[in-house]
């Protein structure tokens, strides 16, 4: 116990003494909460739409005012041929093509039916699928409005007609963020864990104080506790830090139980320290342990359903899916925030990473050699 | 006479084909300032790491302060000092915390540490410096306080591997006050060298080649055996037959 006093009390002399460092634990992780929910959105907005219009007619002119009041698109160019839209596509300057033939408003009075056109950009998928969407109900709803001004709606509608009315339970306004934040900062945390923890203990080898440590009695586990601990209160430091800009800025207060949180968290920050304990027993340098820590950070960070639901990865993937940490802390932190979810939801998660936590430590300390 | 306080018996590590330490026997008594010497490459550093339980031997026999250098590494680590090559105070820390952390994970007591910290500072002349980082010292005084912070749990014996490398002359001759001084205390001294006129301040001499140790004397006798002036001579005939380059 005494050993680990001293241990603990040397690393905090030199984490408070680093002021590099500290700034790289403390601020950037913030600065990153702050920036990166603008950034890591999936509304499709801004769309750049190029209607061709070869009718010029009350009812075209109606259409595309409709379209662009929605808010989601933006016109690219004004009274364009289809050859001067494919242009625009071609130069990117476009997303999208919607092309009114000539006789539209003739055709829809008359015969009651006509057809357009929309050309999309797919080389962004999802941008071309979403925008499509988008612009296929605005037409649908264009083509109900007329509808209703020209036919005299009889009795009983012919045509039977489906109405689906939507609720958005747990974050009512689809607020792209409240569903970033809570992932972003699991990833934050993670990432200063696993890589502060690596670069601190392979330091020591660089430097050679570590084969100091090593001809003196201290055991490998006060050792490696007094390089756990630090870490583990900085997680947690970091953690609270960001639930805090998270309601300071988006207004985010999880729904349920912050002590489950805290303790989920506790579990998931040993977890995440083995691995970078792991990565310090297979390093001698400091950069073998930051190329070793960017290679499982870039896999644990798209493979955890933070960008990408993963439902839609194929089987393969998603039982990779299972072997990452951060997939269950996101989607526990995501319940507990969003959805007020109690322990009973997430004792499987739970369960899971504490397992995670005592592999990965017993496999480091296993690894971890005071004799060669 | 008392028992050796090192004794090894066809001590030998082999990293493969290459065989590092070749069958060592040798005794170190109480005390005595053991000067172990060879060219770059000889050896030295692998000999030491096993005696200090840093590194496991791969056959013969060897114990430190009485303790097995296979089984009992954990007794041994608790009744040495170690100074490496490399400088191994942390720079970051003053030099008042360097002391304090390597006397309390001996196992000092606070009063221990406390009175340990203010002799050893005024031994080194360093109470003004007592709470500068260790990275703004110049080396000669970086060297003196590694030592001083390696003797500071009183071992029976202490292992320095190139203590003096890149010190000034006036420097290494306060060094091996401090050396002196410690085996006045009755610790054992175990030290690698380059330089010969160190060799000269040891009671016996070791020398390595390839591995082997060629030679085993006092310096005095050593220069008999060999009918030359100086140690540098002694060294010179030896180290000329050796195989390996060196490193």
């Amino acid at each position: 116990m005494r050993t680990l006093k001293f241990l603990l009390q040397k690393e905090f002399l030199q984490i408070f003494r680093n002021k590099t460092l500290l700034r790289s634990i403390l601020i950037a992780p913030l600065m990153q909460l702050i920036i990166l929910p603008w950034a890591a959105n999936y509304e499709v907005k801004n769309i750049s739409l190029a209607i061709v219009d070869n009718d010029h007619s009350g009812y075209s002119q109606k259409l595309a005012t409709k379209i662009f009041s929605s808010g989601y698109f933006k016109p690219a160019g004004a009274g364009l041929s289809y050859r001067e839209a494919e242009k625009l596509i071609e130069s990117d300057q476009a997303d999208i093509i919607l092309e009114i033939p000539p006789g539209f408003e003739r055709n829809l009075v008359r015969e009651g039916q006509q057809k357009l056109f929309i050309a999309a950009n797919a080389i962004n998928g999802t941008k071309a699928l979403v925008g499509s969407g988008y612009l296929g109900g605005i037409i649908t709803g264009f083509n109900s409005e007329i509808r209703l001004q020209w036919i005299t709606p009889p009795r009983f509608n012919p045509a039977p007609v489906i109405e689906i009315t939507a609720s958005n339970w747990y974050n009512p306004l689809m607020n792209y963020k409240v569903f970033m934040v809570p992932g972003i900062l699991v990833m934050l945390v993670t990432m200063i864990g696993s890589m502060m923890c690596a670069l601190n203990i392979v330091k020591e080898k660089e430097i050679g104080t570590i084969e100091q440590i090593n001809v003196t009695p201290i055991r490998k586990y006060h050792f490696i506790l007094g390089k756990l601990i630090p870490f583990w209160v900085i997680g947690m430091v970091v953690f609270t830090l960001g639930l805090v800009i998270a309601w300071l800025l988006y207004g985010i207060v999880p729904l349920g139980n912050i002590g489950l949180l805290y303790a989920f968290l506790a579990v998931y920050l040993l977890a995440v320290l083995g691995i970078g304990l792991l990565i310090s027993t297979y390093s001698t340098t400091q950069q073998q342990a930051m190329s070793l820590s960017f290679f499982f950070i870039m896999i644990f960070n798209l493979m955890s359903g933070l960008f990408t639901p993963i439902e839609s990865m194929p089987g393969w993937a998603q039982v990779i899916t299972q072997f990452n940490p951060l997939s269950y802390f996101i989607s526990v932190m995501r319940m507990v925030v969003l959805k007020g979810s109690e322990f009973s939801d997430i004792s499987h998660s739970l369960l899971v990473v504490s397992v995670f936590a005592v592999v990965l430590n017993g496999w480091a300390i296993l690894n971890y050699r005071k004799t060669s | 006479m008392s028992e050796p306080v090192i004794k090894t018996e066809k001590l030998t590590k082999r990293f493969g084909d290459f065989i590092a330490a070749d069958a060592l026997s040798f005794d170190v008594m109480p005390g005595e300032i053991f000067g172990f010497l060879g060219a770059n490459g000889a050896g030295k550093t692998t000999a030491m790491r096993m005696l200090c339980g840093l590194s496991k031997p791969t056959s013969g026999e060897a114990t430190v302060a009485g303790y097995d250098v296979y089984r009992e590494t954990d007794l041994i680590k608790k009744n040495i000092g170690y100074m490496s090559q490399k400088f191994s105070l942390y720079e970051d820390l003053t030099v008042v915390e360097n002391i304090r952390f390597y006397a309390g994970i001996y196992g000092l007591t606070d009063k221990a540490i406390r009175e340990k910290s203010e002799a050893l500072l005024d031994q080194l002349g360093m109470t003004h410096e007592a709470k500068k980082l260790v990275s703004e010292l110049p080396l000669g005084w970086k060297q003196k306080l590694s030592f001083s912070v390696a003797v500071i749990h009183q071992p029976k014996v202490v292992f320095l591997d190139e203590p003096t490398g890149g010190v000034d002359p006036v420097t290494r001759r306060q060094f091996w006050d401090l050396i002196y001084d410690a085996s006045d205390k009755g610790m054992t001294v175990f030290v690698t060298t380059h330089y010969m006129d160190e060799a000269e301040y040891c009671n016996r001499v070791s020398i390595m080649v390839d591995g082997r140790i060629d030679a085993l004397d006092s310096p005095q006798n050593l220069k008999k055996q060999f009918s030359v002036h100086s140690m540098d001579e002694v060294f010179y005939q030896l180290a000329r037959g050796a195989k390996r380059t060196a490193d």
